[in-house]
């Protein structure tokens, strides 16, 4: 029962970077360690490190990014939940010229194809005037074992 | 990155660590100057990256695709299965040689 309570709130993990190449690897690695401490298994793993990593990586692709991409890894005991942050501008037009998904235009190709098949839940969350969130979530295959 | 001459027309581009967007631009450099000088048969060998992105993988169809213009080919050498898993999911084992040694990846360029 203590150990439920003390999992009622998520522990969360927040690392800021700046929007830039050099840096995705760190955020990549933050996430990967966070996934390790929920005693994922190393395929999981690296599943959260490609998609952390295509997420930023997009964001710094993208014409109009900010200055910082923002991290925050939100845990419980069974569940991995990511926003990657962007303060940047989003709004996109597709080929009939009407706005497409900022979110979606975000992360276009490859990147948002490995997102969506390694992740099991991606969403936008869309501020025209905050930026853009992209939110993944990661389930354990199996339930947590140990402390 | 490594390059390194094969036999007869074959180059091999050796390559190690992580190939993500901050690393891919020195990779497709390497592959570029290749094809430029007129090399269009190249065995990559993945044997010692312990990563690679959606911009890596970009790299690599792109090599592909040039070559390709001449009449020319791409092989990669890869055993790590992680690796191997993303050229599976991205369906990008249908356009790539995949092998699991130089020998296998060279010999099946000619």
């Amino acid at each position: 029962v203590k150990q439920a309570v003390e999992h009622s709130v998520p522990d969360r993990v927040e690392l800021r970077i700046p929007c830039r190449a050099e840096w995705v690897a760190l955020a990549r690695l933050a996430a990967a360690a966070v996934a390790n401490r929920l005693r994922m298994s190393i395929d999981e793993i690296e599943d959260v490190k490609l998609a952390v990593a295509e997420a930023c990586t997009a964001v710094i692709q993208h014409e109009h990014h900010g200055d910082f991409i923002h991290l925050t890894c939100e845990t419980t005991p069974a569940v991995l939940r990511v926003r990657v942050h962007d303060s940047g501008r989003h709004g996109a037009h597709g080929e009939d010229g009407q706005m497409i998904d900022p979110g979606e235009a975000r992360i276009a190709g490859l990147g948002v194809f490995l997102i969506r098949t390694l992740m099991d839940e991606v969403s936008y969350d869309v501020h025209p005037q905050l930026g853009t969130d992209l939110l993944m979530v990661k389930r354990l295959a199996v339930g947590p074992s140990g402390p | 990155v490594n390059v390194r001459q094969g036999p007869g027309d074959c180059y091999v581009v050796d390559l190690s660590g992580e190939i993500d967007v901050y690393t891919s631009p020195k990779v497709k450099d390497a592959i570029g100057e290749l094809i430029d000088r007129g090399v269009y048969y190249l065995v990559i060998n993945l044997e010692k990256v312990r990563y690679i992105d959606s911009t890596g993988l970009g790299v690599l169809i792109g090599g592909l695709k040039r070559v390709r213009e001449h009449g020319g080919s791409v092989n990669l050498v890869c055993t790590n299965l992680q690796i191997k898993k993303i050229f599976d999911i991205t369906g990008l084992v249908k356009i790539f040689g995949i092998f699991d040694s130089e020998d296998a990846a060279m010999k099946a360029l000619v």
